[in-house]
């Protein structure tokens, strides 16, 4: 099958679809290809990373030593707000929009997105967005300042005058979400090439499947409540003030409502990712495909009736207390099927280690260590002490850096190959690699010993016992940082030369992208492939 | 499904619409935070540019929908689009409808948390005596809220006359825009334009209505505003989105109206119709809910 698919796409492509392409900027701002538009989000989520990643060095400067040099509070509260927003919403989701853009068609023979001009619009309303956002720094009051959660009343009664900007500029980033969503969600359902039933379908595709639609379900949540939040701040309402009625409470249950999903958006498609990577540097296929789609599954069902674990120290009845910490320990069950699984894909395969394949085993240590610690922070009891402590920052950094991040960073150099053309250096990932599994763990292992011991998060100051700790902190995350600077050389480099890749550069790889020319044609698959 | 292998699936060449729609979302979104900081913030002045901004990124939007729109009509009267095709647009069609729900379930999920325990809990339910005792001891829990914990006082509005009538032609508008689908399968071209025009001015009686009654709240005699507490609050927002997406509605039936006119959509192809007659149906179906939730209970 390999070969008559390729043949036939080259004679294809050269008969139809020659006059599509343009040249220059145009091409970028028109595109209706998958495969652009693809390019586009990697490279907006790549450069969001970049800033939102200095804004967490000046944050881990100020706190090199305990207190205040630098940044004023109210200023570093702004830092760690939009790094908060800019990783979530500029970083990592984009990024994984932009995988799915790039894979999903390839992997499921459609020969696009479906709807391919939506998709253009879902791409372009992102850095209109992120420029409101990082406009808001040369406000009056400055940028928003009330955490990544924007909690009320930090957002309304006391808000720094950049409330209406955040919540307009959260209002078109999720239109583009919700767009960007739906248009996987029907790529998948009505673009499968013949004989590609769901069960056939690889994991990667299941898992930006049901990534899509968490996001449907959520995004509309998060824009109703940004929307009180205006209301609130602006015209008078009091949904979130207990004197006219409502409850501070109320907006963390809808926002976390929200929360909760967004959490497992921006974790399931790294499932995806890892699950492709692993069997092909194992040379078996995926152990347990089928658990895979049940637990992925599981998992997004079970995100919806665990969020207010995020709010025990709310003073919640006894009864919420106990079944969000029940449904949250559950969580554990189709996550450890997870990892089983991928571990024991690896068992008794003939490993080999490329940079793809170290992150995707980093990955599942890593992630495997947030998980645990996720675990401790689901028991009501023990989340008393732990809430809003370091302990909570190293648990998400732990699943959304070594975790999400990781896992982008694998999926990168994976298909790297099909989409330039060429191979990317293996001594300088093998150096990416190393620089950012030991900085990263430098700068997050030690934050767990600050959060046990009661340092809280949030602070621009500490106590002097904090201090050895925090410096070794800082140290790793300058070290981090710095390190992600190889990937830059290491894209670049790939991009404009190399060893040229062939259609198949992995030969344990499976599915249909590695079927086409590498780099892959500007069209593929615009006659599906049968599947057996 | 031998055809439909063979059929091939449209995907447009390049296309300027949607970089002008994001252009207009961006001046939407940066027009409404200038205009909102400005004339309701902290340091109130008259003088932003926000509201200018805002206009233009609505015209901007409107144009962009003319064009972007004209140029799938072309294209599917052209018989460029496939079965398929069609299918992606009903199922895009859907999932907007169901993002649509969640938007809605945000504000109800709010009005059955305030009802259920933030209102009650500030009269000392459950374990909160303390707070009731000492926040706000006079304070006593009823729903609808009519005198807030810091004493707002305001009025219900009641079920019966306007909010019953509205409900009747909204109800009524949704069993006529179904018979003008039927019209429309069966080719009857009149009676098709008969029931959708029909339609749309059950549809536009209803926003007269709401109007009306928004007046009506606003009366010094009902006093029910939107800064009226929680129950002002819900009331408020859940029918004022309410209404705004039946204006939404409306106007795309009105669309779809001057289309038939001009001799659009056959017994076989009319999805675009379909997906106004399914929004004019979620909207109905809310409407039904919010007369039970804010209305009635």
């Amino acid at each position: 099958m390999t070969t008559d698919v390729l043949n036939d796409q080259d004679s294809h492509e050269s008969e139809h679809h020659d006059d599509h392409k343009m040249t220059g900027i145009k091409r970028w701002l028109y595109t209706t290809n998958h495969k652009d538009i693809g390019t586009l989000y990697l490279w907006f989520s790549f450069i969001m990373f970049l800033i939102g990643g200095a804004l967490a060095m000046v944050i881990r400067a100020e706190l090199f030593q305990p207190g205040l040099q630098i940044v004023e509070p109210d200023f570093f509260n702004q830092l760690t707000t939009m790094h908060g927003l800019i990783m979530v919403f500029g970083a990592i989701m984009p990024a994984f929009v932009g995988f799915a853009n790039w894979m999903i068609p390839m992997m499921i023979g459609a020969p696009d997105m479906a709807l391919p001009r939506m998709n253009n619009w879902s791409f372009w309303i992102l850095p209109f967005a992120f420029a409101i956002l990082l406009s808001s720094f040369f406000l009056e009051g400055g940028a928003p300042n009330f955490g990544w959660t924007f909690y009320a009343p930090l957002s309304t009664t006391y808000s720094n005058g950049s409330t209406a900007f955040f919540v307009f500029a959260i209002h078109i980033m999720g239109a583009s979400s919700i767009m960007g969503a739906i248009n996987i969600v029907v790529t998948i359902m009505n673009m499968r090439a013949p004989g590609m039933t769901y069960m056939k379908m690889p994991l990667f595709v299941w898992t930006f499947f049901i990534t899509a639609y968490l996001l449907i379900a959520v995004m509309p949540i998060l824009a109703g409540v940004v929307t009180m939040l205006l209301t609130d701040t602006y015209f008078g309402t009091s949904f979130f003030d207990a004197a006219g009625g409502g409850d501070p409470v109320l907006f963390q249950h809808i926002f976390w409502f929200f929360g909760h999903p967004e959490v497992y958006i921006m974790i399931l498609p790294a499932f995806g990712i890892v699950s492709t990577i692993i069997p092909a540097f194992s040379r078996k296929p995926l152990f347990g495909y089928s658990s895979m789609v049940y637990a992925t599954s599981s998992i997004a069902l079970l995100s919806f009736i665990v969020w207010a674990h995020h709010m025990f120290t709310t003073g919640m009845p006894l009864f919420g207390e106990l079944f969000f910490m029940y449904c949250t320990m559950l969580i554990a069950v189709p996550t450890g099927v997870k990892v089983f699984n991928w571990v024991a894909t690896m068992w008794r395969g003939s490993l080999t280690f490329e940079t793809p394949m170290m992150f995707s085993i980093a990955f599942v240590i890593l992630f495997t260590i947030g998980g645990f610690s996720g675990l401790m922070l689901a028991l009501t009891p023990v989340d008393f002490q732990y809430h809003d402590t370091y302990f909570v920052v190293a648990h998400f950094h732990y699943v959304l850096v070594t975790g999400s991040l990781f896992s982008i960073f694998a999926g990168a150099y994976y298909w790297l190959p099909k989409w330039t053309g060429h191979m990317y250096n293996e001594t300088l990932g093998k150096w990416h690699f190393w620089c950012s599994l030991i900085s990263v763990n430098l700068l997050f292992f030690p934050m767990h010993f600050l959060g046990l011991a009661g340092m809280p998060r949030r602070i621009p100051d500490y106590a002097l016992q904090f201090a050895d700790f925090n410096k070794w902190v800082s140290i790793g995350g300058f070290a981090f940082g710095l390190s992600q600077l190889i990937f830059l050389v290491v894209v670049i480099k790939c991009i404009r030369g190399g060893e040229k890749a062939p259609a198949k550069p992995w030969d344990g790889a499976e599915g249909l992208e590695w079927t086409v020319a590498s780099p892959a044609p500007y069209h593929t698959f615009s006659t599906p492939p049968k599947i057996d | 499904m031998t055809t439909k292998e063979y059929e091939t699936y449209y995907v447009p060449a390049q296309s300027h619409w949607p970089i002008v729609g994001a252009v207009a979302l961006f001046l939407i979104a940066y027009g409404s935070g200038n205009y909102v900081s400005d004339h309701f913030g902290n340091n109130p002045t008259d003088d932003g540019y926000g509201g200018f901004l805002l206009i233009a990124g609505l015209g901007l939007i409107i144009y962009m929908l003319f064009g972007w729109f004209s140029n799938v009509i072309n294209e599917s009267m052209s018989g460029k689009y496939s079965h398929q095709l069609d299918n992606s647009f009903r199922q895009g069609m859907s999932w907007f409808i169901f993002s649509e729900v969640m938007f809605f379930a945000a504000f109800f999920g709010a009005l059955f948390y305030v009802r259920v325990f933030a209102v009650p809990w500030l009269d000392g339910a459950g374990n909160n005596v303390m707070t009731g005792e000492v926040l706000w001891p006079d304070f006593t829990a009823a729903w609808p809220l009519l005198t807030t914990p810091d004493g707002t006082e305001t009025t219900a509005m009641g079920w019966f006359g306007l909010p019953l009538l509205n409900t009747i032609l909204l109800l009524t508008s949704s069993v006529t825009a179904h018979f003008a689908h039927v019209a429309l399968e069966q080719n009857k071209r009149l009676q098709l334009k008969v029931w959708l025009g029909l339609t749309i001015l059950l549809g536009s009686a209803f926003l007269g209505f709401q109007v009306l009654e928004y007046a009506h709240g606003y009366s010094e005699e009902m006093q029910l505003y939107l800064t009226s507490g929680v129950y002002g609050n819900t009331f408020y927002l859940l029918t004022g989105f309410h209404g705004m997406h039946v204006t939404l509605g409306t106007v795309m039936l009105i669309v779809m109206f001057f289309r038939i006119w001009k001799g659009h959509f056959t017994p076989e192809n009319h999805f675009a119709f379909q997906a106004a007659s399914w929004y004019w149906h979620f909207v109905d179906v809310v409407w039904v809910m919010l007369f039970v939730f804010v209305y009635i209970l």
